[in-house]
């Protein structure tokens, strides 16, 4: 199986390099249009800031390579957010992909601590991206901005401050605002699932 | 919810494992890449590696050791010692780390946590701090514990968190290695005025002393690393003690 990772400006791919690697897998990682539109899977991962990701991949035609892509697509913490409409990181108007909107953690309480960073639970699993994981497993999460509930695209619900998307699904565009490659043997079911789709 | 963590740090020397009492009297405990996974597997939900060395001797951190561990474990790791400059970080990040812990230098140049935020963002900061409650107040310690800095350990977290630190790692000096609980009253002082997360580190000895650092010290994580090495302290016995005690945590 060939699995391409989208390669752009912002890091940490090393870490879902490995995860494949414990998979069997030794990913590509590439910016070649040609080379991601082939592959049979595409993960879109990354941690970093919104309007800076999108402008490098705007520059590098990569918005509409990964908008045009027909395989299972797999967009991890920055990488869902951008595949939504727009985020309020830095006001930013993102891919698309999905009609949502990214939105910043306000605390409510003074433990409400911004970023969320740790291991949270994730409910309501729909889709075959989540066989064999249980309601109430546990996830990895770093980050100060999400993507809210949302009735069509939401497979799998989060709660911190509020319940919020931790995962959305579209046609063959699937993404994750935790890390599953940071996310234990849990998050190996999930990458093992995502190979499987 | 969002989860307690349990920390089991990892003191690195020479490629090997080590944990002191009061920051002396070194004792072996063992392969750093392999204590990790088994840590992994038993429930850790991160590790730390500290290369205790690397800050007074001038050595780099072992980034072999970072590639293999990053091969090899699936959760969160933190990596720190001897970080000076910027490119130790992008060392230890290109290695694989998720995150690297940085003390002395960032007192002697507290620039390097801005720095550091804008390259790769404050998630991956955890400003280490060693401090000692002194005769006139909690004070900063840098060069693994041998020099009192004037900075005060409640104004130097809070700017370190102003300047972009993504998390707190407290070590209290007169609590570490001796086993009588975490510093919870400091931790409490840390956790209800920042806005970040603070880790409890230095004086885990039964497991009532991590319920604490929760409850008492409002902490976000606690970190120990003997009680673990030497199997005092079961990782599965001590995450299922705490969900018992109504603690968020992950099981």
């Amino acid at each position: 199986m060939e699995v391409a990772i989208v390669k752009y400006n912002a890091g940490n791919i090393y870490s879902v390099v490995n995860a494949l690697k414990r998979l069997g897998i030794t990913p590509t990682l590439t910016d070649d249009a040609e080379l991601l539109a082939k592959a049979d899977r595409v993960l879109f991962p990354g941690q970093g800031e919104a309007s800076t990701a999108m402008a490098y991949l705007k520059d590098h035609q990569l918005d509409k390579v990964i908008c045009n892509l027909k395989q299972p697509v797999l967009g991890i913490c920055i990488g869902q957010q951008l595949m939504c409409q727009h985020s309020e990181e830095g006001n930013t108007d993102c891919l698309g992909i999905f009609p949502l909107k990214v939105k910043r953690f306000v605390p409510e309480h003074h433990c409400d601590k911004v970023p969320q960073m740790g291991w949270n639970s994730i409910h309501d699993l729909k889709t075959p991206l989540f066989t064999s994981v249980c309601e109430g497993d546990f996830i990895y999460n770093v980050h100060s901005f999400y993507v809210p509930h949302n009735s069509e695209f939401t497979i799998a619900t989060c709660d911190y401050i509020r319940p919020y998307s931790a995962a959305l699904n579209k046609d063959n565009f699937y993404a994750t605002q935790f890390h599953p490659e940071k996310s234990g043997s849990v998050g190996e079911q999930i990458l093992r699932n995502f190979l499987e789709l | 919810m969002l989860a307690k963590r349990i920390i089991p740090c990892l003191d690195v020397k020479d490629g090997m494992t080590v944990k002191g009492t009061n920051f002396v009297n070194l004792r072996t405990a063992g392969d750093p890449v392999e204590l990790g996974k088994a840590y992994s597997e038993n429930g850790a939900d991160e590790l730390c590696f500290l290369d205790i060395t690397a800050s007074f001797e001038g050595r780099k951190t072992f980034t072999d050791m970072v590639s293999r561990v990053a091969a090899e474990i699936n959760i969160p790791f933190t990596v720190g010692g001897g970080i000076q400059e910027i490119h130790d970080v992008e060392r230890l990040l290109s290695a694989g780390a998720d995150k690297v812990s940085i003390n002395s230098a960032a007192i002697y140049n507290p620039s390097l946590i801005d720095e550091i935020a804008m390259h790769f963002g404050s998630q991956v900061i955890v400003c280490a701090i060693d401090a000692r409650n002194d005769a006139d107040g909690w004070h900063c310690y840098t060069k693994g514990g041998r020099q009192r800095q004037e900075l005060g350990l409640f104004d130097w977290a809070h700017e370190a968190q102003e300047r972009g630190a993504g998390e707190i790692l407290f070590t209290s000096m007169d609590h570490d290695g001796v086993k009588l609980g975490f510093a919870n009253e400091a931790l409490a002082q840390l956790a209800d005025h920042l806005s970040i997360p603070i880790i409890a580190s230095g004086g885990a000895g039964k497991m009532t002393h991590f319920r604490e650092a929760f409850t008492q010290g409002h902490a976000d994580a606690a970190l120990a690393a003997s009680v673990f090495h030497f199997g005092e302290i079961g990782i599965p016995e001590l995450k299922q003690y705490l969900k018992d005690e109504n603690i968020s945590i992950r099981i």
